[in-house]
């Protein structure tokens, strides 16, 4: 990275208060794949010149791979231990680059002391488009087809659909929508912790559906919004011997090309 | 002599609705046998929804075939009950038509004009259900789970409305008849009757037409009351629950789980820095009741959870859309539902036998719902979503996993393994918490 990424502890120091608190949670922080959508979410930030900060060594674990397999007192002990530590940096506003943490800090924290406003990375980027904060040039991507795979915890669990679209559209290439898309969304597979174990028997994977289904529309490009559906879709990809064709990419990673970042 | 008509018909109805409010009654005490959930607020926005959802069946048009047919069925129904209401009165009074003497003789004209038309519809709908149901291969309708009795309980219904339909018909043909020969008081309209079924009863004696209207006529009204006391053991409670299952909805949003309130003051008092970890334990309560985690029978869930069960159409709407059963796993969230209709059944005849619940050696979980169903789920919520009086299947499924896992250590191993390492690393992999900013010093 070009320019240092501040923590909360750094702007702490300095008697500051960012913005806006990344919260790139576990996907974005170690996983290879989502490691690259949190540098590009990083990079359009510093480029609008968002103030914003991590809190790097200090963040846990949401929670929500616990929570979801039936492990209250897992998830509560990190959601208590990361509603410690923001509020001790009093923190109001929270971005995300993955819709379980945005669902959990959003919806479950507040009953446990965690009160910020939360919004998932697509729609804080939108509203930076809308404040002209951010603009974004097409270009890069007319004539290309993007299909965008709706993350549960974004779309059914919160309802949120049309952030992400509006950024898709204002990138100059056409969408395709899926067949079931939207609230009637197909799940990536990998909510509910099943990202950490090996589906039970069946016929097939549930990302191979999925992945099917948005291969059907003969797409340049899959968007997602989620690091759990990128790792599912992408694998999908690989399955079918098109990882040449079709790329699996963020909306952020998206908007950092257009603009070359 | 001249009342036995008049009798006999009060004291069917007596008989009707008193079975059918002991059965209301029972299943209201086994909801009961839920937990106490607060869904008393945002009282305006709940009939919004009620009305919305329920009465005006807007889910049901997601699937516009189905969804149209089921309109027409449930317009027809609520509008043709409104007859039930002439009926008991022309039953108890011996009256003929009494509604012309109220509405007057050309509002009555249109109102029975507009019952003809509805009924013919609702007869359309119900053979077309009949066929779509049995014959048209429609993969929800053809599943395991709804061998046996479920599938043979949505045919009756079907049928059960045919045959109140065609006595409908039967009755006004052969009472327009007699209309027309001034044997009867011309009361109303029939444009369907005086069509269809009108021609063939012209032949009949005057006798053989008084005998076949009033047996349309009782063979409706007694018809009606078998139906609604058929209810209780159908799938077709929805018509009455759907009501008060849409009202007591979840209004918060769907990725939202309720946080539990016991585990909260465990991870407060363990994380409290001013604890004293060597302090006396307070006298525990001896008569208290051990906190259970999550559920394994019906009464470790709430009584909306319960409500859901007994409200479940067993459409098959979530499951067509689950996307754990459309890969082919074992979970069902119709079958959720349809296990705990079954277990709250089952607790209820052992209270009606016993007087109280006495232990039967069974649970929801393992006699009912397997494990394998129950991890197979990706928490996505489009069963939630899929339901057209918003039945929540997954609450129940969250809740029997954290039975399995706070009660019984019994998550599958490689979760165990994710659980441990949020706790050491607090990251589901075996990162090293030190490492989390690693990335923004790579290239």
């Amino acid at each position: 990275m070009e320019f240092t990424i501040k923590t909360m502890a750094e702007y702490a120091a300095e008697g500051k208060v960012p913005e806006v608190l990344f919260f790139v949670g576990c996907m974005g922080s170690f996983d290879d794949r989502a490691k690259k959508v949190t540098k590009a979410l990083c990079k359009i930030l510093h480029k609008v010149g968002v103030e914003f900060a991590v809190l790097g060594q200090e963040e846990s674990c949401n929670g929500d791979p616990a929570k979801r397999a039936g492990n209250e007192f897992i998830f509560q002990m990190m959601a208590h231990t990361n509603i410690e530590i923001m509020n001790g940096y009093g923190v109001k506003k929270i971005v995300t680059a993955c819709p379980h943490c945005f669902n959990i800090i959003k919806n479950e924290y507040p009953g446990l002391g965690g009160n910020y406003e939360v919004m998932h990375h697509t729609q804080f980027l939108r509203k930076l488009m809308e404040e002209g904060r951010l603009k974004i040039e097409g270009g890069t991507f007319k004539g290309k087809k993007i299909t965008f795979h709706d993350p549960c915890y974004l779309g059914r669990g919160n309802g949120e659909y049309e952030a992400p679209r509006q950024l898709l559209q204002k990138l100059d290439s056409e969408l395709v929508e899926m067949k079931r898309c939207k609230s009637s969304g197909l799940c990536c597979g990998a909510g509910g912790a099943q990202m950490f174990k090996e589906p039970e028997k069946g016929d097939k994977d549930i990302n191979i559906e999925r992945t099917e289904e948005a291969l059907a529309e003969k797409p340049n490009i899959i968007a997602t919004g989620c690091p759990f559906c990128s790792t599912m879709i992408t694998d999908g990809v690989k399955h079918f011997n098109k990882n040449d064709e079709v790329a699996v990419k963020d909306i952020a990673e998206l908007l950092a090309e257009a603009d070359d970042l | 002599m001249e009342y036995i008509d008049n009798i006999i018909f009060f004291i069917a109805m007596v008989v009707g609705f008193g079975i059918f409010f002991k059965s209301l009654k029972e299943i209201y005490r086994n909801i009961q046998l839920g937990k106490n959930i607060d869904r008393s607020d945002q009282k305006a926005k709940r009939w919004e929804t009620m009305s919305r959802v329920a009465l005006g069946q807007s889910k049901m048009v997601k699937r516009p075939v189905a969804g149209f047919l089921h309109i027409l069925v449930y317009v027809g129904f609520v509008i043709i009950n409104i007859e039930l209401v002439e009926i008991i009165i022309d039953g108890i009074f011996g009256t003929h038509r009494f509604l012309a003497v109220i509405l007057g003789d050309s509002f009555y004209n249109v109102f029975t004009a507009i019952l003809e038309v509805l009924a013919l519809l609702v007869i359309i709908a119900v053979v077309l259900f009949f066929i779509r149901r049995n014959f048209y291969g429609i993969k929800r309708f053809t599943m395991k789970e709804l061998f046996g009795w479920p599938k043979h309980d949505a045919n009756w219904i079907l049928i059960i409305e045919f045959a109140l339909m065609i006595a409908f018909f039967t009755m006004n043909s052969s009472d327009w008849v007699l209309q027309q020969r001034q044997i009867l008081e011309t009361h109303g309209s029939f444009p369907i009757s005086s069509n269809l079924l009108g021609p063939v009863f012209q032949n009949f004696s005057d006798n053989a037409l008084i005998f076949t209207e009033r047996g349309a006529w009782w063979f409706h009204f007694i018809g009606i009351l078998f139906f609604m006391n058929y209810l209780y053991y159908s799938k077709h409670l929805h018509i009455l629950l759907a009501f008060p299952n849409t009202w007591y909805a979840n209004l918060k949003p769907k990725g939202q789980f309720n946080n539990l309130d016991s585990v909260t003051a465990e991870i407060k008092l363990m994380m409290d820095p001013n604890a004293d970890p060597y302090a006396a334990q307070p006298e525990a309560d001896p008569n208290a009741v051990p906190e259970k985690f999550g559920a394994s029978d019906i009464f470790d869930l709430n009584k909306v959870q319960l409500m859901n069960a007994y409200s479940c159409t067993e459409c098959g709407r979530c499951t067509a859309v689950c996307p754990a059963n459309i890969t082919g796993k074992k979970l069902s969230p119709r079958k959720i539902m349809m296990d705990t209709r079954d277990r709250i059944e089952e607790v209820g005849k052992n209270i009606n036998k016993n007087g109280k619940f006495v232990d039967d050696g069974k649970m929801l979980l393992d006699d009912h719902i397997q494990r394998e169903e129950l991890w197979a789920c990706t928490t996505c919520n489009a069963c939630v979503e899929a339901c057209p009086i918003l039945i929540d299947p997954l609450s129940i499924i969250v809740e029997m996993r954290r039975f399995l896992v706070m009660e019984q250590s019994a998550a599958p191993q490689e979760l165990n393994q994710m659980m441990s390492n949020i706790e050491n690393n607090a990251a589901p992999w075996q990162y090293n918490q030190a490492d989390r900013l690693k990335w923004a010093n790579e290239n």
